[in-house]
């Protein structure tokens, strides 16, 4: 596959669709776009990125270890994150805790045992160099049809599932002694928020590698509420800035091939991020 | 400016009776009487550690009562909670909270309810309107519109505590619960917030319960205070209760009530509950 950029959007785009891997590619990309768009909004909201780059490492070793086991690799993470996400929330909030000041030592332990398994896992297996390489940085080669209609139905229902508790959760997440007032299981619904961010971050990091799944998940929706405070129009933004670093990504990797997704989708959202903050910051100075 | 109109024939806003609460096993509140009439403004004071965030605590039903009776608005504390307004003690939101003012007290309208609200609601339904209604008039009655629709992180203290109220007040509540509700304001925003308390407690027939550290702010507009010590209570008017001789007797100690120039009360020689150290909150 040698493809040739033609600078003209139209052909180069027709090409990039005319290989089936990469219509599959790009359906998957728009599906976990859209999944880390909306679940990423709540991360940050909540300030539980350090949690969210944990779950996401620990499918590392899920998929690491379903591939040495001879299961699909994205069972495998998914199995794991979400027993690693109950096992977080299942600690005492002093552990998980959002808000600075709150100590992280629990989720760092957890973190590095992941990566340490996966290490395990992937030198066991005898493809060693480029299995780790791709599950800790991505790849959009090889998903097939089946596994993007798997993925967009898990999808599916974790935004669902997160429409249905977004209310309450919005208020636990900004006031929880005022939920707990009101009689709103706050408990319950953290833990539940983490297990479908569990289920988010294993759908994620098929595309990007458990390292990175931190890009698509959360610059977004950093980008977006320093954009707006409003809820919905920062769920929006945040997954419209998804959808766009991924595409964004896709082309770039198609034209430039040997450069993992991963980078693409980094790179991208950082520059993303770092313009959507001067912003923020400009607006905030000009304010006062 | 007291309510001697408040109407005695109505239900209580919250009646202890030789109420008993424990936490973690240490009695905090032991035979506490008191009552407290519909719509008054009420000041909950005395000293770090005596049990005032227990008593409201309490009558939100989030502790239980050992034994005795509470009641908030003649029914148990838990199922009285869709009539309680409630403010609990807090430290402000730090800048990053990306939230507005106005998503903020919509939460207090229906941020316990599952579901999320659909985009464009207001274009074909009345009662989504409405909602959004009853969410403006309450920022309108605190005097929050002109700043509620900016990032809650980037407004000062007393502007939060605004729209904090105008969360709590949103369901139109019967009572108010409000815990140091001035603590993090400076003085002018102290008196401001004490002030709207009244106005509003007048205005919405609500029974506001406010915990205080000083009683200052708030003495001009006080119906009832409760001062609490050794987890007994003593509640009437501020002009009773709020006296040497009555503060000695509660406290088994001499205290002394002074009062200096512009009518400050200055309360000498209450002491601190034991084991409590400052910032201690029970």
């Amino acid at each position: 596959m040698t493809p040739h950029l033609q600078l003209n959007l139209l052909v180069d785009l027709r090409v990039l669709l005319s290989f089936p891997f990469m219509v599959s590619a790009a359906e998957a990309g728009t599906v976990v776009a859209v999944l880390a768009g909306v679940l990423g909004w709540w991360v940050v909201l909540r300030r539980q990125s350090f949690l969210a780059h944990t779950l996401a490492t620990v499918s590392f070793p899920g998929a690491a270890f379903a591939v040495l086991l001879g299961v699909a690799a994205a069972w495998g993470a998914l199995v794991a994150t979400v027993i690693a996400a109950l096992v977080l929330a299942s600690l005492p909030v002093a552990l998980v805790g959002k808000g600075p000041g709150t100590s992280g030592a629990a989720i760092g332990t957890v973190q590095a045992l992941a990566l340490a398994l996966g290490l395990a896992a992937t030198t066991w297996y005898h493809g060693y160099a480029e299995s780790a390489t791709a599950l800790l940085f991505g790849s959009f080669l090889g998903i097939t049809s089946t596994e993007v209609v798997l993925l967009a139905l898990i999808a599916a229902g974790a935004v669902l599932a997160i429409t249905l508790i977004a209310r309450p959760l919005l208020l636990t997440s900004v006031d929880p002694v005022v939920a707990a007032a009101r009689a709103v299981p706050v408990r319950a619904l953290s833990t539940i928020f983490v297990v479908l961010l569990g289920v988010a971050v294993a759908e994620v990091s098929q595309i990007t590698g458990a390292l990175l799944v931190f890009a698509l998940l959360v610059m977004p929706a950093a980008s977006a509420q320093a954009l707006t405070a409003s809820p919905a129009r920062g769920l929006l933004l945040s997954v419209v800035l998804g959808i766009g670093i991924m595409w964004t990504s896709l082309f770039a990797g198609f034209y430039a091939p040997g450069i993992p997704i991963g980078f693409w989708v980094t790179s991208i959202g950082f520059a993303l991020y770092l313009s959507t903050q001067l912003f923020a910051a400009r607006r905030s100075l000009a304010a006062r | 400016m007291t309510h001697s109109t408040v109407d005695h024939v109505a239900v209580a806003a919250l009646s202890a009776e030789d109420l008993v609460v424990e936490v973690g096993g240490r009695r905090i509140l032991d035979g506490v009487n008191l009552t407290i009439p519909a719509g008054a403004f009420t000041a909950v004071l005395g000293p770090n550690g005596v049990g005032k965030s227990t008593l409201i605590r309490a009558s939100l039903g989030l502790q239980r009562c050992s034994s005795g009776r509470l009641s908030v608005l003649g029914r148990a504390p838990r199922e009285a909670r869709s009539e309680v307004g409630y403010l609990p003690q807090r430290h402000g939101f730090d800048a990053t909270t990306r939230l507005r003012g106005v998503d903020l007290v919509r939460l207090g309208l229906d941020g316990d309810r599952f579901g999320a609200p659909l985009p464009f609601a207001t274009r074909f339904s009345a009662a989504a309107r409405a909602r959004v209604d009853q969410v403006e008039a309450a920022i309108a009655e605190v005097g929050a519109s002109a700043y509620a629709t900016r990032p809650i992180g980037e407004l000062s203290g007393g502007e939060q505590q605004r729209l904090l109220i105008a969360q709590a007040l949103v369901r139109r509540p019967r009572l108010l619960l409000l815990d140091e509700p001035l603590d993090s304001l400076d003085l002018p925003n102290q008196v401001a917030v004490a002030e709207l308390l009244a106005k509003l407690s007048q205005s919405q027939e609500v029974a506001v319960v406010l915990v205080a550290h000083d009683v200052n702010p708030l003495l001009a507009h006080l119906d009832r205070v409760v001062y609490l010590a050794h987890g007994a209570a003593m509640a009437g008017p501020p002009a009773e209760v709020i006296t040497s001789e009555s503060l000695t007797r509660l406290y088994g100690t001499p205290v002394e009530v002074l009062r200096a120039a512009g009518g400050r009360l200055v309360v000498v020689g209450q002491p601190d509950a034991p084991g409590a150290h400052g910032g201690h909150q029970h």
